[in-house]
């Protein structure tokens, strides 16, 4: 689409817009549905109950430069399941991701040495074998991206992560 | 009081003031048709041959009265065959509720006999979809089913109902308030700065030279004929419609250009080429509308209205984007403009308009045995004063209706616009004699759309349906045709139609039907068809390879349109070539 387009070279970064929803059956299959069907493309989608337990809250990264996310916040307000939806992105928010990091152990040193860089990171090992360990690390997608980079010489076996969640400030 | 929920949907539609429901039976939804045994006195049940034509029938029932229309069907098969009727009100922005039959609830997810998924099927092809499996959430469910449908941008609602939920007993209370937490009817994006808007589009208004108005359905759906027509005379400015905008304005208006797009005449394609303002007014910007986007209306400042707020910049981007109600809005709106003339620009779009008089069909004398298929349009309406409810179906027959029938009502002319779903025009005829009984209704259908919904024809003689029906029949899948002519050559693929004697198969029914072969033939038929009481069937057999003229090519700028060759009587010697 020509808005599309122009809408994100305009603004190429990522948008995170937060969905608040009724938590009842299938409110996910129309969320995805709709990204399906309008050719949205999403970066990630975490869902989880809230405060309120008749209400979910959805956090959905949009990546700007393929997908107008004001499109996708005006189709989202559609739904009939949709309460609320904000876009975070020039909101002062603050920005969660958690991973999951199993790391080969090839030799006794690098546990030692893994252990290290966990630390630097202020995250956890939380588990530990033989071969291997898993690290468990939350920030914002650049820290676990460049923890990433750093593990990357010991040998990634395994990775997990959940996708932004976000709450506005104050 | 305790009622079942089988008892309980027909009480519903009772409460929702629903008339007429258009069905077909079959085993999940048994429960309610055995109710309907009590209710047939209050509520007239339709039986269709086909679950896509109740679909089809209860949207043009809808857009016949301006009340919800109902399709019912059972399970499985019965629900997936209302699936395109559902597509073509959601398209068409149709206020419809479905209600289907679904297995028993402790068999849902097992592959039971006639088990579908019908809500997940029809999840992106309704406005908002229900599976209900307590008998408890029924008499909620229908009364949401009922306001989400009917509010906002009208859209069908599909209510899928377990077997063992409609056998069930409940206390039933008639539900007065629906209260949903997540859907309001206008619903802008946050906080809307109307004045400002208004104030915005105002300033765009005064000051602009040549403006135009594009008038779409939305001006129906808001009841805002008249705010609509107060706004266009205290502005000046001509109007352009949109296929299914047609009949917000009278089309013998001076300031109603007719529509626009890709078979839209010549010279309001032109005139919203070179506008230097497009109000965009309850339409989306369809690309049957636009041609290519790169080059539209490039000159152009746009004010757009809307009631969805999805629609706001999807196609074309707004300078002044609005979204709400078109009543209220015009409202608001007219009051503030000045009154206004554009005499220059007018006269230019009338230079247009004498061109594209000269390119015109109608200008040629042609011999009596020549039979065109605007002919016929043009016999009708004459014949019926323009007075009469239309429903066309889908492909040639259904652009020369639009171009040569002048609508002076809402909702005169019924058809399928955004899905463009063939097979519409004799069940949509059902729906809008049921809605309009008064009115005189006919099916204008090509050969290939007709043979899709020749089973209705025996609704029609078992509700005793005075409908009169026209088959356009050229042998042809016209506009198929006419692309692979245009397009690809004239490498035809098949488009050649055999088709049964259409007269023969109307007596078969116990319908009345005639042919006819001749200009003088074809008014006669018509005639005789008017005086005649009872349904009608007038096959007209029209010359085979003609065009619809102008048409903006996929891909094309509006103005760049394919435009028939000025007709020289002299060429009427050398056959019928000129028509291609």
């Amino acid at each position: 689409m020509l808005i599309d387009r122009i809408e994100a070279q305009k603004n190429p970064t990522k948008h995170t817009l937060v969905a608040i929803v009724e938590n009842k059956p299938g409110v996910l299959t129309r969320v995805a549905s709709l990204m399906r069907r309008r050719n949205f493309n999403i970066e990630s989608l975490a869902v989880g109950t809230t405060e309120d337990p008749s209400i979910s809250r959805m956090t959905i990264v949009i990546d700007a430069s393929k997908t107008n996310a004001a499109l996708v916040e005006r189709n989202l307000y559609k739904l009939v399941n949709v309460i609320d939806v904000q876009d975070l992105t020039d909101v002062p928010s603050v920005v969660r991701e958690l991973a999951l990091i199993k790391v080969r152990i090839s030799d006794a040193q690098h546990r030692g040495e893994i252990k290290q860089i966990a630390d630097m990171f202020q995250s956890r090992v939380v588990d530990v074998a033989k071969d291997s360990c898993i690290i468990e690390v939350t920030g914002e997608e650049q820290k676990v991206d460049s923890m990433l980079r750093v593990l990357e010489d010991y040998g990634i076996l395994e990775v997990v992560r959940t996708g932004r969640i976000a709450m506005a400030r104050g | 009081m305790k009622l079942t929920g089988a008892q309980i949907i027909w009480e519903s539609l009772l409460q929702q003031g629903v008339e007429v429901v258009f069905g077909y039976p079959g085993g999940a939804i048994l429960p309610t048709y055995d109710a309907l045994v009590d209710y047939q006195d209050r509520i007239r049940h339709v039986l269709v041959r086909h679950e896509e034509n109740a679909a089809f029938a209860a949207d043009a029932y809808f857009r016949a009265t301006g009340k919800v229309g109902v399709c019912m069907a059972t399970s499985g098969p019965g629900a997936l065959n209302l699936v395109t009727g559902l597509a073509n009100a959601m398209m068409d922005s149709s206020a419809v509720v479905a209600i289907t039959g679904q297995v028993a609830s402790h068999l849902v997810g097992t592959d039971a006999f006639q088990e579908t998924d019908v809500t997940g099927v029809t999840l992106p092809i309704t406005k908002h979809n229900y599976l209900v499996m307590n008998v408890e959430e029924l008499p909620q469910v229908l009364a949401e089913a009922f306001y989400i449908a009917r509010t906002g941008r009208p859209g069908p609602v599909l209510v899928d109902i377990c077997k063992d939920v409609q056998q069930k007993m409940t206390d039933y209370e008639p539900i007065t308030e629906v209260k949903l937490r997540g859907y309001r009817a206008v619903k802008p994006m946050g906080k809307q700065n109307l004045p400002l808007l208004l104030q915005r589009a105002k300033e765009l208004i005064d000051n602009a030279r040549r403006p135009i108005i594009l008038a779409g359905q939305g001006i129906k759906h808001a009841n805002a004929h008249e705010e609509f027509r107060e706004f266009v005379e205290k502005s000046g400015i001509p109007v352009a419609t949109t296929l299914l905008g047609i009949g917000v304005l009278s089309e013998d208006h001076p300031l109603n250009l007719r529509m626009m797009g890709m078979h839209g005449e010549a010279y309001v394609n032109m005139a919203i080429a070179n506008a230097d303002l497009l109000i965009a007014l309850g339409m989306r910007f369809d690309d049957r509308v636009t041609g290519n986007l790169k080059t539209y209306a490039k000159n152009a400042r746009v004010i757009h209205v809307d009631i969805d707020p999805a629609e706001i910049n999807k196609n074309v981007p707004a300078d002044v984007g609005i979204v709400g109600n078109l009543k209220d809005v015009l409202r608001q709106l007219t009051p503030m403009i000045e009154k206004r003339s554009y005499p220059a620009w007018l006269e230019q779009i009338n230079e247009w308009r004498a061109d594209t008089q000269a390119h015109d069909i109608m200008q040629v004398e042609f011999p009596d045995h020549t039979l065109l298929a605007p002919h016929v349009m043009r016999m009708i309406w004459e014949e019926t004063n323009g007075e009469c409810t239309v429903c066309t179906d889908v492909g040639q027959h259904q652009m020369w209706e639009t171009q040569y029938f002048l609508h002076k009502r809402k909702n005169q002319l019924i058809t399928s616009g955004g899905l463009g779903a063939m097979g519409f025009g004799v069940p949509a005829a059902v729906g809008a004699k049921l809605g309009r009984p008064q009115d005189e209704v006919w099916a204008i259908v090509g050969d290939g759309g007709f043979q899709m919904s020749i089973p209705e024809l025996a609704t029609i003689v078992q509700e005793k349906l005075d409908i009169k029906i026209a088959v356009i029949n050229n042998n042809y899948l016209g506009m198929v045709r006419q692309w692979q002519e245009l397009m690809h050559n004239k490498r035809y693929s098949a488009v050649e139609m055999w088709t049964p004697d259409f007269v023969k198969l109307a007596e078969a029914y116990g319908i009345c039907g005639l042919r006819a072969r001749t200009r003088s033939e074809a008014r006669e038929a018509i005639r005789i068809a008017r005086e005649h009481e009872g349904p009608v069937l007038i096959e007209f057999q029209v010359e085979k390879e003609t065009n619809v003229f102008p048409m903006v090519q996929p891909g094309k700028s509006l103005n760049e349109m394919t435009r028939r060759p000025i007709i020289q009587p002299a060429a009427l010697g050398g056959g019928m070539d000129f028509l291609k």
